[in-house]
């Protein structure tokens, strides 16, 4: 039903914009079903939607639908600059409508083998994307990605094999044992050696996707070099399923091994991004670099949250996903159109957004403060939440998650507020910025930070108790 | 008979092994693609007999997508590739050969240390193949990481796909169909797009030297 | 020890110095054939040391005994390795006296007194034909032993002749570990034995060469030894290669028809191995002397990687 509205190619932009929000649409109809159905199958129980990855798939179109919106005059624009020439747009619209479908693949899929195919799908067709300028920057930043994460990926397939190996022994080859759900099912007898071998290289595989430190070299050049809405969907969508593979892993491997080891690993690998990302932070001088590596530190913050467990430190990680997503995707937007009017992406350049075009100038000073935690937007509430868990059950890493957050704060306030509030004698955009996604996002995650509907708390309680751990 | 089908399939993997293992000491392009084939065809063999043993009759399949996609197509288009670009003789090294082989042993030896205790538990025909699998995989891994072209290092990335290929076959007897057409699917996508990026990295930088691509750091 | 066995084990020594220089002049007729040159006739070595036998031994003014004894040393130190590689039988009155590691030994104290001969007169060719050996010796041996010790660790021996054994006369079973040594050992016989990806034994190249350089002082009957020598140890190269990876026809105690028939089985396979031989060197590039470290170094971690495999597929 999701795939035969996203299977489609097309060239225009309208069109890209239609597909994704009948995607959207599509998506909500689903949640709502599943909502109040409780989890479903499709196509002889290939697809499984549950509490945990419905919610994602809802973000997912979403975003995706917003950032359809931003990349419309984004690339009108583009392509009066002469950057982008017909077929490219065309390639850079088929590729964007085969990502989405890529994403909501590997999120709805019930079996762990298509999960590694869509990832892997999802990869190549970025890296066209990230590569759709064709400068040497941009090749550079999309052959070292693709490297990267086909290396990292490929040692994910590993850990796949032995996950089924594993699973083979319990229920047999007929059985369908790559089924996460059979897989959850007997997930207690399955064989903890080859478990714990094969969390190691699922957890290296989708780490790297993640963006975890060390294997985040690939995730600031791709989101500097590739277009701007590819940067939102990269940092909004794709860590976030790649965050939903390790999580998918974790519960098998918590059923199977009985102890903390992929919580601790997870911890361990989450901390020390959080950490890395903070301090890489203030040496960026490029914006989109810059927020690329504050994906990284949230993405650590995710998985470091998910690691700790239990059912606060989970809700807590879900909501984060939700509204770094929402709201990282909002500050790339509103970057895109910044720098587009400086025609640079090195910040010093950038000066006094505020006078160019004021709309432009909040959105990106609303959103940095967003990302960087203050009340009362979404990401404070859930990073409150993840500190608070963490003081209780994991003294020893507070410090440093402090430390960091703080440092982060320092280093993108100090760089964001001359961007916004400088002098410029730049005049004004000519074409008008498409701020409704900028702003939907934002407003989005400020009623995440104040309240918190009904029904999606049950949602995230439900997917956190699912997570368990 | 299985016993001695069992040994064949031992004998082949140890082959995979050495090919993988004689495509980090190879310093031309030309014999790394022939290596590459040799690897193929090697991994072809090995899961018919993997098939025939255990009568399972989709890793003929998978064998049949195997040749045609890693004997054949893949090293076409590798052929056409360096030919196109003129880059048949060199492969130039981050480390030198011999430091890469050292730690290619010593790779070896972990991977084999990892792999032990999990073959004892598997009950395929060709359990003990797990660890040089793994093997192979660190290996090209390793080829990918040292070496500084463009080609050889797409030549490593599709030889830790046979690796893994292996590692599917000899665990489990292959993963279910679906997704090995899936894998197969991302491969030979993959390929396609890293030639049309060759093209593209040797237009902007007029080299296929992966050293060139290291504009993008942090300063 | 039976009669038979003294029998079989004088035999063998026969055979291998009499086949020897036979191996070598095939070898060079296969070359020629392949390099599409006229070859010089089978017999040639044979003629070649007749003339030497018959000429006078010149020998350098300082030279010291060494000099003069180094050929005999070396000439028997091969002899004796070819007696004690199980070729014909493996029912051999004198294997017990060196298993594989003396038999490394044994090749290693002929290279040895050649070198230490190469360098007695002071010249300097033999002073860098010697340092060149050395660095291959050096670099060859443990490579040699690796691939000993893969076939011994499926034996559970390191006597040579119940390696044979173990290898010849149990079921048929493929050891995989064997296809890497053999790899290694092809590797490391052409590198010691002066062929060619290493040394050409057709050039009296300055630069390149390494085995001609170390006798280049010596004449007469001296250099017939040392040239027979040479052979012997091509000869009993194949023959381990031949005993550990191709132990067919070889024929055990107790068994005087076996043994007639072994004779014909191994000269088939030397001719087989070398026209083999022949034509890996013609396929082959010498390669540049730095380069030869690497190469050994291949040879060696290929043997540990047998060995390692075997490790893992025994266990």
């Amino acid at each position: 039903m999701v795939l035969a509205l996203t299977g489609h190619r097309d060239s225009a932009r309208e069109v890209n914009v239609a597909f994704s929000l009948g995607t959207f649409v599509a998506t909500c109809v689903l949640t709502v079903g599943v909502i109040s159905d409780g989890p479903l199958f499709a196509w002889s129980r290939e697809f499984y939607i549950d509490p945990l990855n419905v919610f994602l798939v809802t973000l997912t179109a979403f975003v995706g639908l917003t950032t359809a919106i931003f990349s419309r005059p984004y690339m009108r624009v583009e392509r009066d600059h002469g950057k982008m020439t017909p077929n490219r747009m065309r390639l850079y619209h088929s590729m964007y409508q085969l990502f989405s479908f890529t994403m909501l693949i590997a999120l709805t899929t019930n079996n762990l083998g298509i999960l590694w195919v869509a990832m892997e799908a999802a990869t190549l067709t970025t890296v066209l994307l990230v590569s759709v300028y064709r400068t040497p920057a941009s090749l550079e930043a999309a052959w070292k990605y693709f490297i990267l994460c086909g290396v990292g990926i490929a040692q994910a397939l590993f850990g796949t094999v032995l996950l089924y190996m594993a699973a083979e022994k319990v229920i047999g080859l007929e059985g369908g044992a790559l089924l996460w759900t059979n897989l959850d099912a007997v997930k207690a007898r399955l064989d903890p050696t080859i478990i714990t071998l094969a969390f190691a290289f699922l957890f290296i595989g989708y780490g790297t996707k993640v963006g975890l430190v060390p294997m985040h070299n690939w995730l600031p050049d791709a989101h500097a070099e590739g277009p701007t809405p590819v940067s939102a969907v990269l940092s909004g969508l794709l860590l976030n399923v790649a965050v939903y593979a390790l999580l998918r892993c974790k519960v098998l491997t918590d059923g199977a091994l009985q102890s903390h080891l992929a919580g601790h690993l997870m911890m361990a690998f989450g901390l020390l991004s959080v950490v890395v990302a903070a301090f890489f932070l203030s040496r960026q001088k490029d914006v989109k670099r810059m927020f690329a590596y504050s994906s990284i530190e949230h993405m650590g913050l995710i998985t470091f949250a998910f690691g700790m467990g239990g059912p606060i430190a989970n809700y807590a990680g879900l909501l984060h996903m939700t509204v770094h997503s929402l709201i990282k995707s909002g500050i790339f937007f509103a970057v895109g159109h910044a720098t587009q009017k400086a025609g640079t992406q090195n910040m010093a350049d950038i000066r006094g957004l505020i006078k160019v075009s004021p709309t432009v100038g909040w959105g990106l000073m609303l959103g940095s403060l967003a990302i960087l935690g203050m009340p009362p937007f979404g990401v404070f509430a859930s990073e409150f939440l993840i500190l608070t868990t963490a003081m209780r059950e994991q003294p020893w890493a507070t410090p440093f998650l402090l430390l960091a957050l703080g440092v982060a704060f320092a280093s993108v306030f100090s760089r964001v507020q001359p961007m916004v509030f400088g002098d410029t004698s730049v005049k004004p955009l000519r074409h008008p910025p498409a701020l409704v996604p900028v702003f939907a996002h934002l407003g989005l995650g400020l009623m995440l930070g104040l309240y918190i509907p009904p029904y999606l708390d049950a949602w995230y309680r439900q997917a956190a108790q699912m997570i368990g751990g | 008979m299985t016993e001695l089908v069992g040994q064949l399939i031992n004998l082949f993997a140890a082959i995979l092994l050495m090919l993988s293992f004689a495509m980090i000491s190879q310093r031309r392009i030309l014999s790394l693609i022939h290596l590459f084939t040799a690897q193929g065809i090697t991994l072809v063999a090995a899961t018919v007999l993997v098939g025939y043993a255990t009568h399972q009759p989709h890793l003929y399949v998978s064998a049949g997508i195997t040749l045609a996609l890693k004997v054949i197509l893949i090293p076409l288009l590798l052929y056409r590739v360096i030919n196109r670009l003129d880059v048949r003789w060199d492969v130039e090294t981050l480390i030198n050969i011999p430091m890469t082989m050292v730690i290619g042993i010593a790779l070896v030896i972990f991977a084999f240390n990892l792999a032990l205790p999990i073959s004892k538990l598997s009950v395929s025909v060709a359990r003990g193949t797990l660890g040089i699998a793994l093997a192979c995989v660190l290996l090209s891994f390793m080829m990918m990481i040292t070496r500084s072209k463009a080609v050889p290092q797409v030549i490593g990335f599709l030889s830790m796909e046979n690796g893994l290929f292996f590692a599917a076959t000899s665990a489990t007897y292959g993963m279910p169909m679906v997704v090995e057409l899936g894998i197969a699917l991302d491969v030979l996508v993959g390929i396609l797009i890293l030639g049309v990026f060759m093209f593209h990295i040797r237009e902007e930088f007029d080299s296929l030297d992966i050293s060139h691509l290291e504009k993008l750091k942090e300063d | 020890m039976t009669w038979l066995g003294v029998f079989s084990q004088l035999l063998e020594i026969v055979a291998a110095l009499l086949l020897a220089p036979l191996l070598s002049g095939w070898i060079n007729q296969w070359r020629a054939w392949l390099q599409n040159r006229s070859a010089p006739g089978l017999l040639q070595p044979y003629r070649m040391l007749h003339k030497l036998f018959n000429k006078e031994s010149v020998i350098a003014e300082h030279a010291s005994p060494l000099f003069r004894g180094a050929p005999y040393i070396v000439f028997g130190c091969m002899a004796l390795a070819s007696a004690i590689i199980p070729t014909l039988s493996t029912d051999l009155p004198l294997s017990p006296a060196a298993d594989a590691i003396a038999l490394v030994g044994l090749f290693a104290l002929a290279r040895v007194f050649i070198s230490l001969a190469a360098m007695d007169v002071g010249t300097s060719f033999g002073t860098l034909g010697a340092r060149r050996e050395m660095l291959i010796g050096f670099l060859a041996e443990p490579a040699l032993l690796m691939v000993l010790f893969s076939a011994s660790l499926i034996s559970k021996s390191t006597s040579l002749t119940t390696i044979v054994e173990t290898l010849a006369h149990r079921d048929l079973g493929i050891h995989p570990s064997l296809a890497l040594a053999g790899v290694a050992f092809t590797m490391v016989s052409l590198a010691e034995n002066a062929r060619v990806p290493v040394d050409n034994p057709a050039t009296h190249l300055e630069l390149t060469m390494i085995h001609e350089a170390l006798i280049l002082e010596y004449s007469g009957r001296h250099l017939a030894l040392l040239e027979w020598a040479a052979s012997l140890k091509l000869f009993a190269y194949s023959c381990i290669g031949l005993a550990l990876f191709f132990p067919w026809g070889v024929a055990e105690a107790e068994a005087p028809l076996a043994l007639l028939l072994a004779m014909p089985a191994l000269i088939l396979k030397l001719a087989i191995g070398g026209a083999m031989l022949a034509l890996l060197e013609t396929l082959s590039a010498k390669m540049r002397i730095f380069r030869v470290p690497e190469y050994l170094a291949t040879a060696f971690l290929l043997a540990v990687i047998g060995m390692l495999v075997h490790i893992l597929l025994a266990a």
